[in-house]
């Protein structure tokens, strides 16, 4: 289980409604599922991951975020969760705002490249950061919209959304020691906990 | 003498006597056997070859206790006539209903003899180890109500005059074919489907078994369908049903009576048809502009057929002769009326309020008679009244034929749910 769909679970209440964008193979869904009778649709568009979410039984539906959630009605879930899917939408602070109309609260994931080591990359190297969570090249990357945890703070407070809770978490040993006091420059994923 | 139930691999399961079933003469030239066919030794069993369900033998019953159809009328007794694939497990919980398109029937796998050239309509997903898997599911099939393979129709004697029925058989909507569907499930022993799947018209019937029978069934696979038909759609319909009204030989429906048949109608109808079935891009890929005689060249004055062409004429002549003309006036009717939500406010939210099942949809990106937008008017349907549903949405050129067709994403994604649904059958989910 990654670390941020661990996280991501104390923030979502027993048996509401979720609606998770970008579901990948639907494992976020299958466990809150199990563990706290959540109900709820994950959004996909990878074929792949699709055929996975139905072999688990997962509900999952083929849907490109970036063409919107016009089909969905306001407050029709508890929460809408997207996790590491904000970076490759074409509008992200569009679907935000789409988030927060669809859902009373919405969870928010996605890679902080403030981390020390996206910005050690660029300023040694004088290169395109490429890692592990990462592992793309500039040009076929479908990452296109990085932005780090503070950029995302700013969003934030530009559109006048609140912040319910937000923290990163990293799987480093010195990013866990470190991340509380300089989370932009420690916590290797964003988490945002958002509503109206 | 106890009936064999089972035409693929597995034990057969035997019905009561009293559920036994009547043979009354074959129509439409199917001959029924209520014998199991077995494989003559020394040579190959395609069922454990090709993934087959082998030789398969139609069956068929005349229910006698009179059918109310939504037009108002009754038919007092009528014939289904239907396959089954696998065998029925001991707790009954592993039947699966396959519900025909327009012009289908019950023979949706398998072969009817060793010689026959082509298998039933959907074998490319039904058999052993395919999506519908009939080493897991016991697989119903049967011609509809109003059909003209077997099933009672507008071919058939009306009882009433000692003629064919003709124009007079009543219209059908598809919660006729539901209910009729239901009385072979009570003949069958079946108390709840595993899973109702159809495609197209078929997935029409899915989803009205839905909202008739919600606790008759636990899963519902729709493909390539629609809550409704589009004014374009209705309008391909009746130019089709103009076609065969306008032949000369169809004389107001009671074409059989003259001893004639309007088969240019029916294959001009089947043209149309099968134009809209496909796509652009799939009849460029398989035809383009080539020629099947003549020439351009210059100086030559001589006709020129392109491929296309013949291949089309060739889909009308074979079709009309094998189809009756009123049941395809009936099928496009019947296709043309449904609206899911009509007595439900319009509402399709309201109407699946109804259901209880869980759903698949699939759609086919080409396919622009049963477009991928209607698949996702019934998953966002689905989705405001709390229900179940995936949703995939496939890639292919294959325009709505794709539903029939091999393609390997389709039949991935088909499989992985059927497995799933597999699953609570062996885990005795149903009572």
């Amino acid at each position: 289980m990654r670390v941020d769909l661990d996280v991501i679970q104390n923030w979502i209440s027993p048996k509401s409604r979720v609606l998770d964008l970008g579901c990948g193979d639907g494992m976020l869904l299958e466990q809150l599922g199990r563990n706290k009778q959540v109900s709820g649709y994950g959004l996909e568009i990878d074929p792949e991951q699709i055929e996975r979410c139905v072999a688990r039984g997962v509900n999952v539906v083929e849907q490109n975020l970036d063409a919107g959630l016009g089909n969905f009605a306001d407050d029709s879930f508890d929460t809408v969760v997207m996790t590491q899917a904000l970076q490759t939408l074409r509008q992200p602070h569009l679907v935000v705002q789409e988030m927060l109309r669809v859902g009373r609260e919405c969870i928010i994931t996605f890679p902080n490249f403030g981390q020390w080591r996206a910005r050690w990359h660029l300023a040694v190297s004088g290169r395109m950061p490429v890692s592990d969570l990462l592992p793309y090249e500039w040009y076929d990357t479908p990452n296109i919209h990085f932005c780090t945890f503070r950029d995302f703070d700013l969003l934030c407070r530009e559109r006048g959304w609140t912040i319910l809770h937000r923290q990163v978490v990293s799987e480093t040993a010195i990013g866990v020691a470190m991340k509380d006091f300089l989370p932009n420059l420690f916590g290797e994923t964003a988490i945002y906990h958002l509503t109206r | 003498m106890p009936l064999p139930f089972v035409f693929g691999r597995g034990a057969p399961v035997n019905l009561p006597v009293s559920q036994q079933i009547t043979v009354s003469a074959p129509e439409a030239g199917i001959t029924l056997s209520t014998e199991k066919l077995s494989v003559p030794a020394g040579q190959p069993d395609v069922s454990r070859e090709h993934g087959s369900v082998g030789i398969v033998v139609p069956r068929q019953h005349t229910f006698r206790e009179p059918l109310e159809l939504a037009c108002g009328r009754t038919l007092n007794e009528y014939t289904l006539v239907y396959e089954t694939y696998g065998s029925l497990n001991a707790d009954r919980s592993n039947a699966v209903l396959i519900c025909h398109a327009l012009s289908g029937h019950h023979h949706a796998a398998g072969y009817h003899s060793e010689d026959d050239k082509r298998p039933g309509w959907w074998d490319n997903y039904i058999g052993p180890g395919k999506p519908i898997d009939t080493d897991r599911f016991f697989v119903v099939s049967l011609n509809n109500l109003g059909g003209c393979h077997g099933s009672t129709g507008p071919a058939s004697i009306n009882p009433d005059t000692g003629g064919p029925w003709g124009p007079d058989f009543p219209r059908l909507r598809v919660r006729d074919w539901v209910h009729s569907q239901a009385r072979l499930a009570d003949l069958l022993g079946i108390e709840q489907w595993a899973a109702v799947i159809g495609g197209s018209l078929g997935g029409m019937q899915a989803m009205r078994w839905s909202l008739e029978y919600p606790d008759r069934l636990r899963h519902c696979v729709v493909i390539a369908s629609a809550m409704k038909l589009s004014a374009q759609n209705i309008a391909f319909n009746e130019t089709a049903r103009q076609a065969i009204t306008s032949d000369p030989d169809f004389c107001d429906g009671r074409y059989l009576d003259k001893g004639r048949l309007p088969r240019r109608g029916l294959a001009v109808a089947r043209m149309i048809g099968h134009i809209t079935y496909l796509s652009d891009d799939g009849l460029g890929k398989k035809f383009g502009r080539e020629l099947r005689s003549g020439t351009f060249e210059r100086g030559v004055e001589e006709e020129v057929e392109f491929q296309v062409q013949s291949y089309l004429r060739h889909q009308g002549d074979s079709f009309s002769g094998s189809f009756d003309p009123n049941t395809y006036i009936l099928m496009t009717r019947a296709l043309d009326y449904f609206d899911l939500a009509r007595e439900y406010g319009d509402d399709p939210v309201a109407a699946f309020s109804h259901a209880c099942c869980r759903f698949m949809l699939i759609s086919f990106t080409s396919d622009w008679r049963f477009a991928p937008e209607r698949s996702r008017e019934i998953a966002d349907a689905l989705m405001h009244a709390n229900l179940p549903v995936s949703y995939a949405e496939i890639e292919s050129s294959m325009g709505h034929d794709a539903f029939l067709l091999p393609n390997n994403r389709y039949r991935r994604v088909f499989d992985a749910y059927m497995k799933r649904v597999a699953a609570e059958c062996t885990a005795g989910v149903a009572p």
